[in-house]
């Protein structure tokens, strides 16, 4: 699918209109940060499958919506969208349409106490916390040459801001719940987590949609962890099966922090997760899993990149995909060990699970080291389920039926129940027993 | 032990398999009845593993001649399942793990499957609960097994004991143990041991395959078939296991032959 650089120009000039509506802010660098991003937008264009990191995704239908944020926000009811909210009590932060929603978000007794605590939306919060905010907005999402990423921070406005101070763990989730109601709309979600030394916190970046419909999400996250810091990301994208959702995540790690990340991807017409976790601190461990469980004309791309720096970095991956439907999946993971990262261990899998002769499913682990003291470990299979395990099912007496059923919801399961939040767990665990059950 | 006047459970005539096209059974004949343990020894590759698989209905072997008639019922006319249902019961060598599903879950499912195609009452989960883990006592096993992912991460010894509570909750008319004392420690060979002997009855039989004869120090054997090339070669009681582990297989088929040839 071929477009032309004029004509991809002229899409992201008209999406870029859509930001005269934004105040100016009366911080000099995050003005100068939005002008960085509008005027690197003018110099990329929209990638085609032409682009190695495109080639198997085509978003050539998403440069025909020229979709531009919510004029009017939708005033919501508690009552319309508590059915998305998690039990027992979390920390939530909500957005409509990319809109932060105050009546709708809270925090938990206790916490609001924590004056040092921060957990709130970012555009009311710049100021206040500028000196800490300064040398990672913008920062780690790379969008010198990520159009979207440049798009989101032209954009940048209203978003998740959390910081965790020095030595102090959250001990309820953060739920950062981003919810779609209006079509023929884009929003450009942004969160910026960090947590400083020895801190700790579990956060759910939740995409959801209140009906179905055509909608553009173009979402950016920033994580950095300082040393010792501990960050469980759980990110759950169940936008509306004709939305768009384009999302791009950069992590960096401190030494002996730790990084855990599921990320569930479930709707959405197309959708692409770009991944980037830097190992920058010695002893840095992470673990980045992710399921895909996708149907119909779905098509999801997962592109993964965990980049080892320094010495003694330890990385876990377990990718999976479930295709239905004549769906599409794509996994691109790319473990990257740098000269000075010695002692560097490393383990990736990509599984893949095809329910029907039209699905279909790229994957692709790519390798590159360049130390030698390593140990690197990657596999990738795609199949249907084993027959050694059905037929260990059927000489329990259960049918071929029950066993497969069994056998793709465990698929699943696999990665949902490394997700720590039990509520969510048994939501996501319905929803994959709902879709992998046939009779 | 060997019951006057039982009924025979499993009636095997000429059996022959075939594996992608390769003949690995090659005419077994034999019976077994109610109450009864029989030790099926051989060396690897002597088809004792296949014909556990083949009872269990195993789709990768071909079933290419005899009979086999379980309970006076024709045993391949059932589906792995089917025989699950009507009482056969394989102790897989290798069990499968199932990781995303819990082992709990999978043991209720299997039993309450079982359950009520035998016309029985199925259990909730409280009540499974309480009789799994009455279950488990007996094979010394820890309640944490319950809430892990089926035989995830399980050692050998942990997914063997596993396997004999499967058999402790199907309550199968015949257990056939696939290679089940391989892998396992004396400790843990014992606790098994103890447990297949717990469940042993009049009304049930055993099909011990196995490869030493240690296992049968526990689970002491009515009768012990050597087989070899696909056939069972000799048949004996359980001094035959002893004479085996002193003297080795070679002497069997020796006399077998010179059998044959006289």
């Amino acid at each position: 699918m071929s477009m032309s650089v004029a004509t991809t120009s002229g899409y992201l000039e008209n999406l870029l209109q859509g930001r005269s509506q934004l105040p100016a802010s009366p911080l000099a660098w995050f003005n100068r940060l939005r002008a960085d991003a509008v005027e690197r937008v003018g110099m990329l264009r929209v990638p085609t499958t032409r682009d190695e990191e495109w080639r198997f995704t085509d978003i050539s239908l998403l440069t025909t919506l020229q979709f531009q944020p919510v004029h009017t926000t939708s005033h919501l009811q508690a009552a319309e969208v508590e059915h998305f909210y998690l039990e027992p009590a979390t920390i939530r932060l909500v957005f409509i349409d990319g809109v932060y929603a105050p009546q709708l978000s809270t925090q938990v007794p206790g916490v609001a106490g924590d004056s040092d605590i921060v957990i709130t939306n970012l555009s009311a919060a710049v100021s206040a916390h500028a000196t800490t905010l300064e040398p990672h907005l913008g920062r780690h999402a790379e969008f010198r040459n990520n159009v979207f990423t440049a798009i989101n921070t032209a954009f940048l406005h209203d978003g998740a801001l959390i910081i965790v101070p020095r030595n102090v763990a959250v001990d309820v989730p953060v739920h950062l719940l981003f919810i779609a109601t209006q079509k023929e709309v884009a929003s450009y979600p942004r969160c910026l987590l960090i947590a400083e030394s020895g801190s700790a916190v579990t956060v759910i970046e939740d995409y959801v949609a209140l009906q179905q419909g055509v909608y553009v999400t173009n979402a950016v996250a920033e994580i950095a962890l300082a040393d010792n810091a501990r960050v469980n990301h759980i990110r759950v994208q169940r936008d509306s099966g004709q939305a768009f959702h384009i999302a791009d995540c950069a992590v960096s790690l401190a030494q002996a922090s730790r990084y855990q990340s599921t990320s569930i991807a479930l709707g959405a017409r197309i959708s692409r997760y770009n991944l980037n976790v830097q190992l920058a601190g010695e002893g840095a461990e992470c673990t980045v899993d992710g399921l895909a469980l996708i149907a119909e004309r779905q098509l999801a791309d997962t592109h993964t990149c965990i980049d080892h720096i320094k010495p003694h970095g330890t990385s876990r991956q377990l990718h999976k995909c479930i295709v239905d439907g004549a769906a599409h999946a794509v996994f691109n993971g790319k473990i990257m060990v740098r000269p000075g990262a010695q002692l560097t261990d490393s383990a990736q899998s990509s599984r893949n699970l095809l329910l029907s002769g039209r699905a279909h499913i790229d994957t692709k682990p790519q390798l590159e080291i360049f130390a030698d003291d390593v140990k690197c470990a990657h596999g990738a299979t795609v199949g249907q389920l084993d027959s050694e395990e059905v037929f260990y099912l059927k000489s329990r007496g259960l049918s071929e039926m029950t066993a497969r059923n069994l056998l793709t919801y465990a698929f699943g399961a696999e990665i949902i129940e490394r997700i720590p939040v039990a509520s969510l767990k048994h939501q996501l665990e319905q929803t994959v027993l709902e879709q992998t059950q046939r009779n | 032990m060997i019951y006057q006047n039982s009924k025979p459970l499993l009636e095997v005539r000429g059996l022959r398999a075939t594996v992608n096209g390769i003949e690995i059974l090659k005419g077994i004949d034999l019976t077994v009845r109610s109450g009864e343990v029989h030790a099926i020894m051989g060396t690897n590759g002597s088809g004792k593993s296949t014909f556990a698989k083949v009872l269990a209905g195993h789709s990768a072997y071909e079933v290419t001649g005899g009979t086999v008639m379980f309970e006076g019922k024709n045993l391949f006319e059932l589906a792995p399942e089917e025989r699950a249902r009507a009482g056969v019961f394989l102790a897989f060598q290798y069990p499968i793990e199932i990781p995303g599903v819990a082992n709990n879950q999978f043991l209720r499912l299997t039993y309450n499957t079982v359950q009520a195609q035998r016309g029985k009452d199925e259990l909730d989960p409280l009540e499974f609960d309480d009789f799994v883990r009455e279950k488990m006592k007996m094979l010394e096993m820890s309640p944490d097994f319950l809430d892990r992912s089926v035989n995830a991460g399980f050692s050998g010894g942990e997914k063997k004991r596993n396997e004999i509570l499967q058999m402790a909750l199907l309550e199968p008319r015949l257990a056939i143990l696939d290679e089940t004392d391989s892998g396992l420690d004396i400790d843990a060979l014992r606790i098994v041991a103890n447990g297949v002997n717990q469940l042993a009855t009049k009304d049930n039989a055993i099909i011990l395959v196995t490869h030493y004869q240690r296992l049968l120090n526990y689970i002491v054997p009515d009768y012990v078939h050597v087989m070899e090339s696909g056939r069972i070669i000799k048949t004996g009681g359980k001094q035959l296991a002893l004479d085996l582990e002193t003297h080795g297989y070679d002497w069997v088929s020796i006399e077998q032959r010179a059998a044959a040839g006289a």
